[in-house]
């Protein structure tokens, strides 16, 4: 459990079910913790308190942890199943389903995000563990309405068919540019590997990379 | 009967047809917008979505002898856990085609009874309000087994009766042969692997269910869903916008969705089922594994004389899948010819088609073997085949719409430098690697189907164009916008294309390359239609400047209806409707393919790869592949050559790379994963390129195209082959072609 | 995936503590989370080690190499000292999985790395390594991807770390603390071949933590490099590979360590090689001699036959490679 447990703000009576429902519990930026705001926040589904549940038992074995990370410049202090992927976490609770699922064994790359400014595979990655952590998703990439460059290249290059491994191209693309892996085709080609595309865009895909890059020479 | 006569060309100016647009949901695309089946939710109007996990049968053929959900049902948020044990008797009413495209056979059912037909058959469903729980919970589900020994083999595993074709007389045409050649080749089991898992969301609001669905057919799931549950068609809604890409796995709804439908309905709640890579080995389909024997009779000069196919391909047990394995028939002249195709039935599940799908597993066969035929006549294999290229369909003798196959060899040859290519294998060397060339052809039907579509025009002047269509990558939604934008005369960003929704008019299933033919000639006629409507509208109003202008004297181009000879002379969209009163124009229109066919149609490619092989370890890289291909029409070359690069790469994996390994004890997929599983990625793809013969083909479809989309696979993996033996001088009659078979003595 | 506790160390020995407790301790976590979802790894604790100190890269006063094991993959091969004194290393870990792992994955979970062996992947099917005495489904079963070296009729499932293949041609050291204290061993001897207990793959004790990787220093020059043959051009593990490092002084070979990966239980060390190579004169014959010794002991399976050739074409040309023709 990370050390540094602050006081909660929401602090239902002990030992019963929260009033809360998820959804006001994650509007909620302060951190919470304790036994009562566990309740219905556990895991990556959505799910209504319901007062038959024994909440005590869910935290008293520990199995749940009490994280606070920077998503997308905005902060998120929610209580996660420890079980629960980045993946899974942005996608079926947090409602940011352009990170993708394709394989949930880091075989895929569909799933990559940045954290703390590295591409990771998001489905291998614990949300517990984010406690700190600064995490941007392809939501993320580029402030509403805007596009970064890289997005703006994979349309004009057509570097996507089906679209489903877009944004994990992207995210992998826009870090592969800033670690500088871009010298030639060749090595964009391999640095890029790790992102599958079925629809087999590869060659755009390098394309596009290439051409921001360079600086859209 | 007369034939119905094509539409006549559109007289409207064609600015987007033709023309290199971005696809118009790219934004969509790369923001994370785009929302694919198990991205629904919240926000769509979806609340209190509860997960689905699937429980697979470990076994690889048998009988259910216990099922225990008591450890499952204990764990926090577990909903329930549903097997055949607890499961409502279903009604499954008979859904065959049309309705349908099934296969033949008894369609596997969502928990009805305790049959195991193959390993990983769905057994039971575990519903929780949390995705962990149910994960969690469906490894907690205890079930035991009375095990049979599956039938796996499909080499020595009884056949059904051959399917045979035949013309001439095969076998005495064979004999009398001056050159005679057989071989045998072998063609392992492919997955699609398209990197959207199959998902659901599934809702019933009273008798009526909607679901979010990956699919390339939204009809199917309605019919499907629908005939299980024993319910009108009509209540039931599916939805499926955006489709990461299929390759033919979503032609059909699969047992998931009935075990998702199902849940859901138990629960009352909507549920999210989405399958796990591993799942998707035995949950969907997959191309099946073939053995392809062939032998060929020619003359000294190369012509065939006589050509038999002995094909053996898997089924499941209780389906009958077939491929359509027809190019032999009509892609060469061969007076003689016979195919005799087994069915093997195994306890498997039943495959379906995947890209090219028949059609690029017999192009493996035949362009092998004519590349086999040219080595062993000393004849460039390109010559060889135009030694053969047939004046009419020998399997029809019906005279082609359109065959620029020759023109594709040329091209080909022009830039592939097909010149620098040396007759003899193995002379090529560069440092380690071994260098070679090779090419093939292949085809693909230029079929069609019905299709209907609707057009709103708004009185702002844009237009809402619908049909049931789908995407599941190659760009639907852009080029049927271009296609209504020109029959409309609007710029493209006035122009909606949307589709994927079965409330709206109905298309054909999104595959087999027909989806422009069919869906695009509908959009056009409905399009058409409509243009009509408002020239009609103005060239009888008196307030018109067009007024009294004989209607086919009016185009219409960006928005401005004009007389043809003076441009200046008209007026917009919008003024005319304002000026009418009118808050939109629509129209409903459709597409019949012809009663009588009186062509032979089909797309055709002349596929060209060079290899490197590692002379001593044995790799096989792709350094470069050309695809040419006479598609007829193409609608949007930016997006065709996206379509091209990915037949073109899809080829490259099931000649080197992609072979679903199976244990032969109990069915297992020993490779159900996508680091085992090997795909190319891009370090796999270097230099790829398309080249289309253009020229349109009105016998094919109105709007003039054959189709892509499969035939950009179908002769990728002879290439590819025909290029290692041009290395390496080691025929490989195996696919995938893996190291193993290439170490060489030194 | 079974739930389990989690608990983030913030000094080594609370990380201990907690792992002798019976805490499972995580890392990258890029091996562990896949295990765990495919529940082939059932933890009931784990303990976060990942932002412990111990991830420094330096150079040892002999000119050897000390790596932290919480080093990133990528942080290590990026690094200008490890490029500079030992580029083998940098290969081994660029040639391994993709951008994206070797940005999560350490340099002791590397090596820590559990086999990819499909049925100890897949919790239906007997395995000795995941459950001793269930039997070896890979034996009579699929086994292409499998080992030829160091099997046993227990397990023969290949090693799948890249880098630990440089690190056993180079005899790194594993050093490790525990409750016990410190302790190092070579990591020939860290690395367990399966024998009558597969499931015992490290020599490491309870609580147990590998606090860092060290490669001793060799004669300079050192001309050393990393081949990797597989069956697709990236993002794959491989079939067989070579780690090759020769000190060559006054045309004759002084030095020279040799190991192969893809092909044994462990990261397989090849002392005939190295021995036929001391002593004598660079040559495309001397090579060739040379690997004709790799697969001494080698006993293929019905799928794998191929690696026996094909390890031995491998060192020959890896040896060419770092060697050179002359």
């Amino acid at each position: 459990m990370s050390t540094d447990v602050q006081e909660p703000e929401l602090q239902p009576e002990e030992g019963r079910p929260s009033p809360l429902s998820r959804r006001t519990f994650i509007a909620a930026t302060g951190t919470a913790t304790g036994v009562a705001v566990a309740a219905g926040v556990t895991g990556s589904g959505t799910r209504p308190v319901s007062a038959t549940e024994d909440v005590a038992s869910e935290l008293a074995d520990g199995t749940t942890s009490q994280v606070s990370f920077l998503l997308n410049g905005r902060r998120q202090s929610l209580v996660v199943d420890n079980r629960a992927s980045l993946l899974d976490l942005l996608r079926e609770r947090l409602d940011l389903t352009g990170t993708k699922k394709g394989c949930d064994a880091g075989a895929c790359g569909a799933c990559t995000v940045h954290v703390d400014g590295r591409r990771v595979n998001a489905c291998l990655t614990f949300a517990a563990r984010l406690d700190g952590a600064q995490v941007t998703t392809i939501e993320g990439l580029a402030p509403d309405g805007d596009l970064h460059p890289l997005q703006r290249a994979f349309i004009e290059q057509d570097a996507l068919q089906c679209g489903f491994c877009t944004p994990g191209q992207i995210m992998s693309g826009v870090a592969c540019i800033r670690e500088g892996h871009t010298e030639s085709p060749e090595e964009i080609r391999e640095w890029m590997s790790g992102n599958i595309c079925r629809c087999g865009c590869y060659v755009k895909i390098v394309r596009a990379v290439d051409h921001v890059a360079t600086g859209g020479r | 009967m007369t034939p119905q006569p094509a539409p006549r060309p559109a007289r409207q100016p064609q600015a987007a047809v033709g023309t290199p647009r971005s696809r118009v949901d790219g934004r969509l695309k790369v923001t994370g917008q785009a929302r694919f089946a198990a991205d629904h939710g919240p926000a769509d109007g979806i609340d209190g979505i509860v997960h689905a996990v699937l429980v697979d049968a470990t076994i690889g053929r048998g009988r259910i002898t216990s099922i225990e959900a008591r450890a499952a049902l204990a764990v926090p948020d577990v909903l329930t856990v549903i097997h055949h044990g607890n499961a409502p008797r279903l009604p499954y009413r008979d859904n065959s085609f049309p309705d349908s495209i099934h296969p033949p056979g008894e369609r596997l059912r969502a928990f009805q009874d305790n049959h195991v037909r193959f390993f990983g058959q769905p057994v039971a469903v575990v519903v929780a309000t949390t995705l962990e729980a149910a994960r969690h919970a469906a490894r907690l589900v205890e079930v035991t087994y009375d095990a049979e020994p599956p039938q796996l083999d499909l080499v020595t595993a009884p056949a059904h009766e051959p399917d045979i074709y035949t013309r001439g007389d095969a076998a005495a045409a064979l004999a009398s042969a001056p050159v005679q050649l057989e071989m045998t080749y072998r063609m392992g089991r492919n997955h699609h692997n398209a990197m959207e898992p199959h998902a659901i969301v599934a809702r019933w609001d009273g008798d009526r269910l909607t679901v979010w669905e990956k699919t390339q057919w939204v009809a199917d799931p309605r019919n499907e869903l629908a005939a299980v549950f024993g319910i009108p068609q009509a209540a039931v809604r599916c939805y499926s916008r955006f489709v990461g890409g299929a390759f033919g796995n979503s032609g059909r709804t699969w047992v998931h969705s009935v075990a998702a439908a199902l849940a859901a309905r138990e629960l009352r709640r909507p549920v999210k089922l989405v399958l796990s890579r591993r799942q998707l080995y035995f949950g969907i389909g997959f191309r099946p594994a073939y053995e392809y024997g062939v032998r060929l009779g020619s003359e000294r000069d190369g012509r065939l004389t006589a050509v038999v196919h002995d094909v053996r391909g898997e089924t499941s047990r209780y389906e009958r899948h077939s491929d359509d394995l027809a190019l032999g028939r009509m892609l060469y002249d061969t007076p003689n010819f016979r195919q005799d195709v087994r069915l093997v039935p195994l306890d498997v599940n039943t495959p379906t088609w995947m890209r090219g799908p028949g059609w690029s597993t017999t192009a493996t066969a035949l362009e092998t073997s004519l590349d086999e035929l040219a080595h062993e006549l000393g004849i460039d294999p390109i010559e060889l085949r135009i030694r053969n290229e047939p004046a009419d369909d020998p399997a029809t003798g019906q005279p082609f719409s359109t065959r620029r196959l020759h023109e594709c060899y040329t091209t080909g040859m022009r830039e592939f430098g097909w010149h620098r290519r040396s007759s003899r294998p193995r002379a090529v060397r560069e440092g380690d690697w071994l260098i070679g060339m090779g090419m093939a052809a292949g085809a693909y039907p230029a079929e069609s189907a019905p299709a209907q579509a609707h057009a709103r025009l708004g009185a702002d002047g844009t237009v809402v164009v619908r049909s049931a269509s789908s995407d599941m990558g190659p760009g639907t939604t852009t080029s049927m916008a271009q296609v209504a934008a020109d029959a409309l005369g609007l710029p493209m960003w006035s122009v909606q294309f949307q589709l994927g929704d079965s409330m709206m008019p109905p298309a054909p299933v999104h595959a087999l390359a027909w989806t422009m033919a069919s869906v695009g000639s509908a959009v056009q006629a409905t399009c058409d239609r409509l243009r009509r409507k408002a020239v009609a509208l103005a060239v009888g109003d008196d307030r018109s400047p067009l007024h009294g202008v004989p209607a086919d004297e009016v185009v219409v181009r960006r928005g401005w209806l004009h007389t043809r000879a003076d441009p200046r002379r008209g007026e917009t969209y919008q003024q005319l409707l304002a000026r009418n009163g009118r808050t939109h124009l629509e129209a409903v229109g459709g597409y019949e393919p012809p009663e009588e066919i009186r062509y032979s149609m089909y797309a055709y490619s002349a596929i060209f790869a060079e290899v490197a092989v590692d002379a001593r370890l044995g790799i096989v890289r792709v350094r470069r592949m050309l695809g040419v291909f006479d598609a007829g029409r193409i609608v949007n070359p930016k997006l065709a050559d996206s379509q091209a690069h990915g037949g073109m790469i899809g080829g490259l994996g099931q000649a080197l790379l992609e072979h679903t390994v199976t244990d032969p004890r109990d069915g297992r997929i020993l490779n159900a994963n996508l680091a085992d599983y090997l795909v190319p990625t891009n370090a796999d793809a270097t230099d790829i390129r398309a080249i289309y013969i253009e020229g349109v083909d009105n016998e094919a479809a109105p709007i003039g195209v054959k189709g892509l989309g499969e035939v950009v696979q179908v002769g990728v993996a002879p290439a590819i082959a025909n290029a290692v033996f041009n290395a390496t001088g080691r025929r490989v009659r195996d696919l995938p072609i893996t190291p193993e078979a290439l170490l060489m003595p030194r | 995936m079974f739930p389990f506790t989690y608990t983030r160390a913030t000094s080594v020995h609370e990380a201990i503590e907690a792992g002798e407790r019976g805490g499972r301790y995580i890392a990258g976590g890029t091996t562990l989370v896949d295990l765990m979802r495919e529940t082939v790894e059932r933890p009931r604790a784990l303990v976060d080690i990942v932002g412990l100190p111990l991830s420094d890269v330096s150079a040892t006063p002999r000119g050897g190499l000390r790596i932290g094991a919480l080093a990133r993959m990528a942080d290590v091969a990026a690094d200008p000292v490890v490029r500079q004194t030992y580029p083998a290393v940098a290969q081994a870990l660029e040639l391994s999985a993709s951008a994206q792992l070797r940005n999560m994955a350490t340099i002791g979970g590397n090596v820590m790395q559990r086999p990819r062996c499909a049925y100890f992947r897949d919790v239906s099917a007997p395995c000795n390594r995941r459950e001793p005495g269930s039997g070896c489904s890979a034996l009579e079963g699929y086994n292409r991807t499998h080992a030829i070296l160091g099997t046993s009729e227990h397990c023969v499932a290949t090693h799948p770390s890249d880098l630990a293949v440089v690190l056993t041609a180079l005899e790194a050291t594993v050093h490790m603390v525990g409750p016990e204290g410190r302790r190092a061993t070579p990591i020939g001897q860290f690395l367990l071949q399966p024998g009558d207990t597969p499931d015992r793959e490290q020599d490491l004790r309870p609580g147990e933590l590998i606090v860092a990787l060290e490669i001793p220093p060799l004669p300079r020059p050192l001309r050393s490099g990393y081949l990797k043959v597989r069956d697709r051009e990236s993002y794959e593990f491989a079939l067989t590979s070579v780690a090759v490092a020769l000190h060559i002084r006054g045309g004759v070979i002084h030095t020279a360590k040799v190991a192969a990966g893809g092909v044994g239980t462990i990261p397989w060390k090849l002392p005939a090689v190295e021995q036929h190579l001391v002593g004598r004169r660079p040559s495309p014959d001397l090579w060739a001699q040379a690997a004709e010794r790799a697969a001494d002991g080698a006993r293929p399976l019905v799928h794998n036959g191929f690696k026996t050739e094909l390890l031995r074409r491998t060192v020959e040309r890896q040896l060419r490679i770092v060697g050179g023709r002359s």
